[in-house]
């Protein structure tokens, strides 16, 4: 299991490595440089070209890009992901204060996904070519060919304005105390709408699983021994269908966190995915390079606890 | 579970006698396409949007782009079936036009991804060594970048219009294709028919083309036609964020944008419920199709 653990971990790193060369990369793409940003274009024509290049030399832009490039990451390593073109503030500090908004959203979502997914991708195999099984694979169907954003819209007309049943924004009630209950009860709605496509994805991967599962000679002796039906899903079924759902949950989360952006815009959550739009569309390349970088990170740790997870909760795969 | 369901997930024995004299791959594919409802439902539904889009100016009836201020805001009525937006623009005439731009989007990026992903996939699969070594590395880094969030940074670079947003959303759509095909190619690559044609001298550019790539047409026509499905979704978020396509060129995720204000989502739904609908049953349509198609490619699924 150590070996495991530390044989994983040293496939991270060139991953990680990689993460910062095209983190990198994509900051050079961007157009325009830190003496650009610096000097507002009303006051550009004040500065004569030699003084931008002295400018740029003095804050070694113009040196060769792996010397920037290792630069670059000697920052990254000191927590330094730049500031702000638009508030000054370090980018690190921005992103801690938005991550927690970010992850209780995705976090919740993934929980909903999983519980509802799951347990209605266990009915489905369990009843399957019943009618509860085809009306699931519709829904599941409708589920994931409909954009976050669709729903988002549906559930704000139909549960926040013809219903009165929950807010349309916000993370809490403006002016108001937050408490748990108001946190909770804000986070229902975008929580649901940017889950629903992960509980179609769970369903149905559940559902097939479990359905190999079952066709397996060790169910057939647990049946052949006179195990009750129920006993056989619980205790001998489930606990093998439910293990590739890691690696399945594991790939979902990229697509969750894509789909906070647009979701946290729609109900003004004051996450990452506003965040980052704000910075799009005030050109605030170091912001938009941060946000990118620590998602991608987030993404890279997830994808490693998935494995590692795995590893530890299926004893096949150590032998591999 | 009861005994008579338990019987359906054994194999059935096959009468050898009954099998159709034209048996062949084609056939049998064709025939396990055909008997999928889903699927010939969603391809019902997606030749209703392709004829849509193709005679866009006949079945809308108006011009999209023109614009009528003193007919702002009207509910759906016999001269705007749909009612008109918030410049007086027939909310109809942008519906259809945008299934336009919805599928022509979706088609070129997949088809940039599909052709990338071949590439990157036939050598990484067929070749291995260090080139497989890098091209999946580079796979690996790329899949830890939500695909949403990379494709929001280029807009930053690329102006949004229809060309950038299908270009945009074609290069960051192979990583996930490209696994893909390098799967299929390792797996067919030490099959005997395969090793064979290598060993009778069959040069590699043949191998590859002649004997590999048509059997992996299959699993990729199925991604490619879920990825369709993926790219309309992609172009309405972009569109919705205000980062795809610009006015005035009509999109269903843009007609969306409106909802976003209060008082149009509460009290005109014509404005944004079609545009909805539509994305919905875009999407729906392809993926019941592709679902169907990926069913009769696979020769483990008993269908008949």
């Amino acid at each position: 299991m150590r070996t495991y653990i530390l044989r994983r971990l040293a496939v991270s790193i060139p991953i990680l490595l990689g993460l910062t060369v095209v983190t990198f990369i994509f900051t050079q793409l961007m157009p325009g440089d830190f003496v650009d940003a610096l000097i507002p274009t009303t006051a550009i024509a004040n500065f004569s070209p030699e003084q931008l290049e002295a400018m740029r030399e003095n804050y070694g832009l113009n040196r060769p890009p792996h010397v920037r490039y290792l630069i670059w990451v000697r920052e990254l390593l000191r927590g330094n992901l730049g500031k702000s073109l638009t508030s000054g503030a370090p980018v690190l500090d921005e992103i801690l204060e938005r991550l927690p908004a970010t992850l209780q959203l995705t976090a919740s979502s993934l929980l909903f996904g999983i519980i509802v997914g799951v347990g209605l991708g266990i009915i489905s195999a369990v009843k399957q070519y019943s009618w509860v099984d085809q009306l699931l694979t519709l829904a599941g169907f409708f589920w994931i060919s409909t954009p976050g954003f669709v729903f988002a819209i549906g559930g704000i007309f139909l549960l926040s304005l013809k219903l009165p049943l929950f807010p349309t924004s916000g993370i809490i009630n403006y002016g108001e105390e937050a408490t748990l209950l108001t946190r909770i009860h804000h986070m229902i709605l975008p929580s649901v709408v940017l889950g629903l496509g992960s509980v179609a994805s769970f369903m149905r991967y559940a559902r097939s699983s479990l359905l190999d599962v079952i066709r397996q000679d060790y169910i057939t002796v647990a049946r052949a021994k006179g195990l009750a039906e129920k006993a056989i899903l619980v205790g001998h079924a489930l606990r093998n269908a439910l293990i590739p759902l890691i690696t399945i949950i594991s790939l979902d989360i990229p697509f969750l966190i894509g789909g906070t952006v647009i979701i946290e815009h729609i109900f003004a959550w004051p996450g990452m995915g506003t965040y980052s739009l704000a910075a799009i569309h005030s050109r605030d390349y170091p912001v938009i390079m941060g946000v990118n970088f620590t998602v991608a990170l987030v993404v890279l740790m997830s994808n490693l606890l998935a494995d590692l997870t795995y590893a530890f909760v299926d004893p096949r795969i150590r032998y591999e | 579970m009861t005994a008579n369901q338990r019987d359906q997930g054994a194999p059935k024995a096959v009468d050898t006698l009954q099998i159709p004299r034209h048996d062949s791959a084609q056939y049998r594919f064709w025939r396990r396409l055909l008997r999928h409802k889903l699927g010939m439902l969603g391809l019902g539904m997606l030749v209703l949007l392709i004829i849509a889009a193709l005679f866009a100016p006949m079945v809308a009836g108006a011009d999209p782009a023109t614009m009528d201020l003193r007919k702002k805001d009207q509910p759906p009525s016999a001269e705007h079936i749909l009612g008109t937006d918030g410049i007086g623009r027939d909310v109809w005439a942008r519906l259809i036009y945008g299934a336009r731009v919805s599928l022509s989007v979706g088609l070129v990026a997949v088809g940039i991804y599909t052709s990338i992903a071949l590439v990157l996939g036939s050598i990484s699969g067929y070749f291995g060594g260090y080139m497989d070594n890098i091209i999946m590395r580079f796979t690996d880094i790329i899949m830890c970048f939500p695909t949403f969030l990379l494709i929001i940074t280029v807009t930053y670079v690329l102006p949004p219009n229809i060309f950038n947003i299908m270009v945009i959303i074609g290069i960051f759509g192979w990583p996930g294709m490209t696994r893909l095909i390098r799967g299929q190619f390792l797996s067919l690559r030490s099959q005997d028919f395969v090793l064979a044609a290598v060993a009778i001298g069959v040069p590699t550019r043949r191998v590859i083309f002649r004997h590999i790539l048509p059997n992996v047409v299959g699993p990729v026509v199925v991604a490619a036609t879920l990825g369709l499905a993926g790219a309309i979704m992609t172009e309405s978020s972009l569109s919705f964020l205000g980062l795809g396509v610009q006015q005035p060129t009509p999109s269903w995720g843009q007609t969306l944008t409106a909802a976003m204000q209060l008082p149009i989502l509460e009290n005109m739904p014509w404005r944004w419920l079609p545009s909805a609908v539509a994305i919905a049953f875009a999407v729906l349509s392809i993926n019941f199709f592709g679902d169907a198609l990926r069913d009769a490619f696979d020769p483990r699924m008993n269908l008949d």
